[in-house]
């Protein structure tokens, strides 16, 4: 069969960008950059959505499994989500503490008495301050912490029924059976 | 309850349908190897089977939806009884599931139209492209079956359903999706007979005039597609622009451009037996890229690449079908490039030299929006930084080749075919320099925007040039004219009002631009705030309640010289069921400048955010755009380009 150099050119074309893409598509985004893993979570004081005079900060992490959620009513991808969380705090399956980013106070707390309030607490970083710290990239996203208050699962994007089923709760379970004792 | 056996009916009809369509893309192509016309007219049968299986499946879907059966999932996700019966039926295509079982049903029609109307073309050209067409729906519909099924099953039984996504709650997007789909499995068409034609190494003109009507029908209902979109996302989204560069509509925007760089090229194969190559490869690109803008929306790979990951199985299903389809489409037109005859030599100053630079400057403006949409993607996927590719971008790239191609368009269909010179258009270039000059200072006169003025010159040039066009062909001032005006056929004025469209779309576009006028503040009652010389006073808010939502509707006064011109009302809806809000525009359209007002969140004490829009000459965007859309229907009439020539 005879073939032309310029036949090839389009198929080329197309390879190279398939090539591209599957390899952008597949890696999997919800892995965390390694530096964050098994740290400590970083330090941060931020005020308490509800109760503005209060400040929340790291310590509020040790002792249990959290789910750190980073939110923000401006989120669209959060409304998917919030349906599981609001089933998990009804289940009490885990703490939560959540994030809100980069919103105002009277949004957030709008945004929670409409949806319902899954959270324990709920920690106000409108400047970023917490976020960037935490490499957050968007939201939502949320952090596993362990009963000594290190990171140590990450997962971008919104959490499903699914997600929760297949993925999170697993380590939950896992991290749970830790001793939060020893240093 | 019936109900439990319809779903379970159209779950059968769907297997069936995948069955007869594996049939389909194997047997009549052994038929065509082997010249066995049984096998060849299997194919024909096993289209009209497929089609009228698909039809039963989706018209199951649908009286699941009308009867609201919660114990299918999809129905109990995305419908809820309060809905109103319209998007009761819309909600059968508002979510993935439903959305790819439509656009099945759409490729088995086509499928199925084939036997009807191409009783003249060649036994094995057609057995072949219905085999093609029936490996796509051989894709399409595994991958509703295995991955995306509408009719799967849910237990327990809800009590109701979640509703349906109310920003889809309105007529314009209920319907929006079909036309769009229309035009990107109408592609399908040119797809399969591109691959039929590599398969038996003749791409001739008797095949470009029998594809070419199914070219422009799929054009036109991508082009009618993406204006809903546009006129949709002007009066739903509460902030009065008309495109934003989003890559949803990117997505469909991008095919559009390959789909029109391929009906010039096609009509080029058909009356002049040239550019063939051109033709299928923008054949087989149109339809990818309809591929890519189905799955974008669908998978939302593009909202973010995090939704791709969640769900593999999908992801995976979707890259093996487009790399299936467009990579064996290329790997088969590289084995056969050298089979495609070039046709008659033309030299660079003529209608095919012409056509050939629309084609490179349509590919170049279609890899630019391309690049543009997907390059925050793959930016993400390789590293943790998050960028966003925004107007700027399309503005400063895409801006400027339009502007290429829109000259070239004034002096193209002047130019004749084979040969010409640019002494003999040296003329119409002078005439054409004085009407850009004249229209241009004029028009900065009057809007005191050099760019804009230049743009609104352009836009007179290229309406003038086309008129030129039109008025040569029928030998305009002499005598007879008016008959040769009746007897041109329906090509020549599919050109005319298309390109004619395409000019008062400009106008549209510069007048969005350049002469918009926006403000919003926080109004208390009896406020006001002036845009353009209009005053919009925020008079009443009174709150409502309808079927499925909750409404406060605001009052907003628009006056100018003290007299009241307009009083547009704006509402926030606010849904329930899925806890959403929706802003609804208050707009007064007309013909040159629209009034628009959205009233926003607020209350008693500190007032509501009021943002009021004067949008000069927005309608002709749209109105330009279906003009063109028209002319790709009148096009089709054609007879010199239907069928062989007797």
């Amino acid at each position: 069969m005879k073939m032309t150099w310029k036949g090839l050119i389009p198929l080329f074309i197309f390879s190279l960008l398939g090539l591209i893409f599957a390899v952008g598509l597949t890696k999997d985004p919800s892995k965390l950059p390694s530096q964050l893993i098994d740290e400590p979570f970083p330090e941060f004081s931020l005020p308490d959505l509800f109760d503005p005079e209060t400040q929340i900060d790291q310590t509020y992490l040790t002792g249990q499994v959290t789910l750190v959620n980073v939110f923000g009513s401006w989120c669209v991808a959060c409304d998917l989500e919030h349906p599981t969380l609001r089933r998990l705090a009804a289940a009490n399956e885990i703490t939560m503490l959540g994030i809100d980013w980069r919103d105002t106070m009277e949004k957030g707390k709008r945004w929670l008495e409409r949806g319902g309030n899954p959270y324990d607490r709920v920690a106000f970083d409108a400047d970023s301050v917490l976020a960037i710290s935490l490499g957050v990239t968007g939201a939502p996203e949320s952090f596993l912490v362990d009963k000594k208050g290190r990171i140590r699962y990450k997962y971008v994007g919104p959490i499903s029924d699914k997600i929760w089923r297949q993925e999170i709760k697993p380590i939950v379970l896992a991290l749970e059976q830790e001793t939060g004792a020893n240093p | 309850m019936y109900s439990a056996m319809i779903s379970e009916f159209g779950q059968i009809t769907l297997i069936l349908a995948l069955l007869v369509a594996a049939a389909q893309s194997v047997l009549p192509m052994i038929g065509a190897q082997k010249n066995d016309a049984r096998l060849m007219a299997f194919g024909d049968r096993a289209a009209t089977a497929q089609f009228v299986l698909l039809a039963l499946a989706f018209i199951a879907l649908t009286i699941v939806f009308v009867q609201s059966d919660f114990s299918t999932k999809l129905v109990a996700v995305n419908s809820h009884t309060d809905k109103p019966m319209l998007y009761k039926i819309s909600g059968v295509w508002g979510n993935h599931e439903g959305s790819m079982l439509l656009w099945v049903l759409i490729l088995g029609l086509f499928g199925a139209l084939v036997p009807i109307y191409g009783k003249t073309l060649p036994a094995g050209l057609k057995a072949r492209a219905l085999a093609v067409q029936g490996m796509v729906g051989v894709g399409f519909l595994a991958f509703i079956v295995f991955t995306s099924n509408p009719f799967e099953r849910l237990s327990p039984v809800p009590i109701n359903g979640q509703g349906l996504n109310p920003l889809l709650q309105d007529p314009g997007l209920a319907f929006h999706p079909p036309f769009l789909y229309l035009g990107y499995v109408g592609f399908s068409m040119a797809f399969s007979f591109a691959i039929a034609a590599l398969i038996e190494g003749r791409v001739d003109a008797v095949w470009a005039r029998w594809l070419r009507p199914w070219v422009l029908i799929a054009w036109s209902f991508l082009t009618i597609g993406i204006t809903m979109g546009s006129i949709w996302a002007y009066y739903e989204l509460g902030w009065g622009g008309w495109w934003m560069w989003d890559p949803v509509e990117n997505v469909s925007f991008i095919p559009w451009l390959a789909g029109t760089a391929l009906l010039h090229s096609i009509m080029v194969l058909g009356k002049r037996h040239s550019m063939a190559s051109w033709t299928i490869l923008l054949a087989i690109a149109a339809f990818s890229l309809s591929l890519v803008g189905t799955f974008v929306v669908r998978s939302g790979v593009l909202t973010s690449v995090h939704s791709f990951a969640v769900d593999p199985e999908r992801g995976v299903f979707i890259l093996a079908l487009l790399i299936l389809a467009t990579g064996g489409g290329l790997t088969l037109y590289a084995l056969r490039a050298h089979k495609l005859r070039g046709g008659p030599e033309f030299t660079m100053v003529s209608k095919e030299g012409g056509l050939l630079l629309n084609n490179l400057l349509l590919c170049v403006a279609a890899f630019t929006v391309f690049l543009g949409t997907f390059y925050p993607l793959l930016v993400e996927a390789f590293s943790s930084d998050k960028i966003s590719v925004g107007a700027p971008y399309f503005d400063r790239t895409f801006g400027p080749v339009m502007i290429v191609l829109v000259a070239f368009m004034g002096i193209g269909p002047l130019v004749k075919w084979r040969k010409d010179s640019w002494t003999s258009l040296k003329p119409h270039l002078l005439k054409s320099a004085v009407v850009i000059a004249v229209v241009t200072t004029l028009t900065f006169w009057l809007g005191k925007s050099v760019l804009g003025a230049l743009s609104i010159g352009l836009a007179a040039y290229l309406a003038y040039s086309t008129c030129v066009a039109m008025g040569r062909k029928i030998k305009f001032g002499q005598v007879g004219s008016l008959k040769l005006l009746k007897a041109q056929p329906a090509a020549v004025w599919g050109f005319f009002i298309a390109h004619m469209g395409i000019a008062i779309c400009m106008v549209g576009i510069t007048g969005m631009s350049v002469w918009q006028g926006s403000e919003a503040k926080r109004l208390k009652l009896g406020e006001s705030i002036t845009v353009s010389g209009y005053e919009f006073t925020l008079k009443s808010i009174t709150p409502g309640q309808e079927a499925n939502f909750q409404k406060m509707t605001g009052l907003v006064q628009v006056q100018k010289d003290g007299e009241i011109v307009a009083n547009l009302r704006s509402s926030q809806r606010f849904y329930p069921v899925r806890d959403m809000i929706t802003t609804e525009a208050g707009i007064q359209v007309r013909f040159m400048k629209n009034l628009y007002a959205g009233v926003g969140e607020g209350d008693l004490e500190t007032g509501w955010v009021v943002r009021a829009y004067v949008h000069p000459l927005v309608v002709w965007i749209w109105l330009g755009a279906l003009m063109t859309a028209l002319a790709g229907f009148v096009s089709i009439f054609d007879r010199g380009q239907r069928g062989p020539k007797t």
